[in-house]
């Protein structure tokens, strides 16, 4: 065992994710934080510390976006961390929670992740247009479709993918997200949908995409001990896993994500795991593209490089296939607010394993699953393995 | 390679540039119930702990103590008094204002927190001073916190 | 989510509802200005645009000319221990054709962007710039030799902007 104590998720909660929500970030930190505690039968004065997980501030547009939602996270007067990796956030906040909880600190960790992207007119976007080198890119004109697209070039190149094969990836997530009441962009699409929707920055079109998204999400991180009184159903984090790349985006062959391999291979050495498809019951790579769910379940070590398009295609990662792939529906269905999403894809794992996620649980009694978030300049991986 | 010292940035080869983005805050739920109450009816409402009783001033959806929920609004009037104050006499940008304005947080009594705002109709402030607020006119109110132009010294 | 819970809270709102004033909002612009240093490299990078050259630095330990160039070596952690130009010209690793532009607004005519491995770097070294005078954007293809057009030495004020673009050449 890793670390003094072990740790389980004992609560987890999400808000609605929509393009815009009427609640401030604070309150939607508070929205989700609470659900947390409910579903955990705990209260605020049995959390010992609190980890908030938020993207950059520069969408909600506060500075210092970590302090201003910490009343909302339960952390008046508490310990307090807030930690920021780009996209990587929402699995990275969990990990960081993991430390406060495994050193032996605290018994107990209340994690929250909070994005309002809808602050940021005229779009969300534009905010990320900062991410980019002052000097050598933004004079070109830098848009951060344009990364993704350059990624999903070279992914589909270098293994001769079809956007068709891509587009599975759409079509089976905004379909799972039917079954998800918190889904932002759920829908009933076709394959021929996404190749004639809009093209944004080829090979990406609009139907690839997900949304920019308000949301939040959260889950209490307990001790072994606390969990025996709090729960008969505890979920434990076996695995955490993080890694990043350098900026120097421009010097990488981008169609394998060397850093999620090395975040994933931390986390399984950790869980003991050494042949993660046979091993793993349940996946939620992050999604926020098509063609990232097959780059990332790469990543993952899920199959071999080039492979996840063809076991997308045979189904394999459908519900009921023997690798199922982000049933929540993903950020494809459900919407992106940054750090809630990554988020919300522990929860689900949380939920799986339970065998509570109502409509859309997996069948044949989950016991292992993993989550991932990516983010940042094309560099950050964080992976978090759950065991029940 | 040199590592000189350069305390001026403008004196090493640098860019120039901006960043650039409109931002639009929704008041979010309390927010908006508390400023509709400012611009419609000229209110200053606080909100109530059920756990603590604590009345919360501006209002917010919960108690960050008890983390309960807050549903009882209360009207907390339109006195209160000079908790602290400053007087400033430079503006945002660092320019000379022409006449000092004296900022204040502003307590309401029995209740936490305060509202931050100019006082006015007067040169000369004190710790504790009672205070009221001064509103706009309706027709000038659009349920933002210069919906009050100032507090005025209170008898 | 959880078949145990409910109801989900969040009340959504339309981005139409700001303009129609169904939602309340505070309105902010932030006027912060910048004033970004380049650095000991980039700022060596930059005097070489001005000239019409492409520089690199160099690590003796890996051995790699690395472009856009640094003080350090981010693999070997060690300062770098050299320049050395580079060829304005090189092949295409990758590319995406653009109908937004940087706040997600429509273009008419697409905006092309490409990684370009430069000759003379070592392998997988890139930098980003745009393509232009490619004729059908659907043409383009990774692997295509392309080479830089530069501004007149007049114009050039040393920014990568000095090149204007990179065209695909015929070999």
């Amino acid at each position: 065992m890793f670390g003094k104590k072990r740790v389980a998720i004992v609560g987890a909660g999400v808000t609605l994710f929509r393009r815009n929500l009427k609640e401030t970030g604070k309150e939607l930190a508070y929205h989700a934080a609470k659900m947390a505690l409910e579903q955990a039968g705990m209260e605020l004065r049995d959390i010992q510390s609190v980890v908030m997980g938020t993207a950059p501030d520069a969408f909600d547009g506060v500075h210092m976006k970590g302090e201003y939602l910490a009343d909302g996270a339960g952390a008046y007067h508490k310990p307090y961390t807030r930690v920021f990796v780009g996209g990587g956030t929402g699995v990275f906040a969990p990990l960081a929670g993991w430390w406060h909880v495994a050193s032996g600190q605290f018994d107990t960790c209340l994690v929250v992740c909070e994005e309002k992207m809808s602050s940021c007119h005229p779009h969300p976007q534009y905010a990320f247009t900062t991410i980019f080198d002052p000097i050598l890119e933004r004079p070109i004109g830098m848009n951060l479709i344009w990364i993704f697209a350059l990624e999903m070039n070279r992914y589909m190149h270098k293994h001769n993918i079809k956007k068709e094969d891509i587009a599975l990836v759409s079509v089976k997530n905004k379909r799972n997200a039917l079954d998800n009441p918190i889904a932002q962009l759920a829908a009933n699409i076709t394959v021929e949908d996404v190749l004639n929707s809009e093209i944004m920055a080829w090979p990406v079109q609009r139907l690839d995409v997900s949304p920019t998204s308000d949301g939040a999400a959260a889950t209490v991180l307990v001790s072994e001990d606390v969990a025996k009184e709090v729960t008969d159903n505890p979920v434990w984090i076996d695995g955490v896993g993080w890694c990043i790349d350098s900026t120097h985006w421009t010097d990488r062959d981008l169609y394998y994500p060397d850093y999620v391999e090395y975040a994933a291979r931390m986390a399984y050495k950790m869980a003991g795991i050494k042949n993660p498809p046979k091993e793993i019951d349940v996946a939620e790579p992050y999604d926020p593209f098509d063609y990232k769910e097959l780059h990332h379940m790469e990543g993952l070590l899920l199959c071999k490089k080039g492979e996840a398009p063809k076991l997308t295609r045979e189904g394999v990662t459908q519900r009921d296939g023997d690798l199922p792939t982000c049933p929540s529906g993903g950020l494809l269905g459900c919407g992106n607010p940054i750090a809630a999403a990554g988020m919300m894809k522990v929860c689900e794992i949380f939920w799986q394993l339970r065998g509570e996620a109502g409509k859309r649980q997996v069948p044949g009694d989950p016991r292992t699953g993993v989550a991932q978030a990516w983010g940042d300049l094309m560099q950050y991986g964080s992976v978090i393995v759950l065991r029940r | 390679m040199s590592l000189e010292k350069i305390t001026n940035p403008f004196n090493a080869r640098h860019w120039i540039g901006h960043m650039e983005a409109d931002y639009r805050y929704t008041l979010g739920i309390a927010g908006e119930r508390f400023f509709k109450e400012i611009k419609e009816n000229a209110r200053i409402m606080g909100a109530k702990c059920p756990v603590c009783n604590a009345i919360f001033v501006p209002p917010r959806l919960y108690c960050e103590k008890c983390f309960a929920k807050l549903e009882e609004w209360v009207d907390v009037g339109k006195r209160g008094y000079i908790y602290t104050y400053t007087i400033a006499t430079i503006d945002i940008d660092g320019k000379k204002l022409e006449k000092p304005q004296i900022y204040a947080l502003i307590k309401f009594e029995g209740a936490h927190g305060g509202l931050i705002h100019k006082i006015g109709e007067t040169d000369k402030v004190q710790m504790g001073m009672k205070v009221e607020a001064v509103f706009k006119p309706p027709n000038e109110r659009k349920a933002s916190i210069n919906d009050i132009a100032y507090f005025k010294p209170a008898e | 989510m959880s078949a145990k819970i409910k109801h989900f809270p969040g009340e959504e709102i339309e981005t139409k509802d700001f303009r129609e004033g169904k939602v309340l909002f505070e309105a902010f612009r932030p006027k912060a200005r910048y004033a970004w240093s380049a650095g000991i490299a980039i700022s060596r990078f930059l005097e070489e645009l001005k000239n019409g050259r492409i520089i690199a630095s160099t690590c003796n330990k890996c051995k790699r000319i690395m472009v856009p160039p640094r003080i350090y070596c981010e693999k070997c952690f060690k300062p770098t221990d050299g320049w050395t130009f580079v060829r304005d010209t090189g092949v295409i690793n990758t590319f995406s054709v653009s109908f937004i532009a940087a706040d997600a607004s429509r273009l008419k005519e697409p905006i092309v962007v490409a990684i370009i491995n430069l000759d003379g770097a070592s392998e997988g070294m890139g930098i980003v710039h745009r393509i232009e005078e490619y004729g059908d954007w659907r043409g383009i293809k990774i692997g295509m030799r392309v080479k830089a057009v530069w501004k007149p030495p007049e114009e050039r004020v040393g920014a990568i902007t000095d090149i204007k673009y990179f065209k695909p050449i015929k070999e």
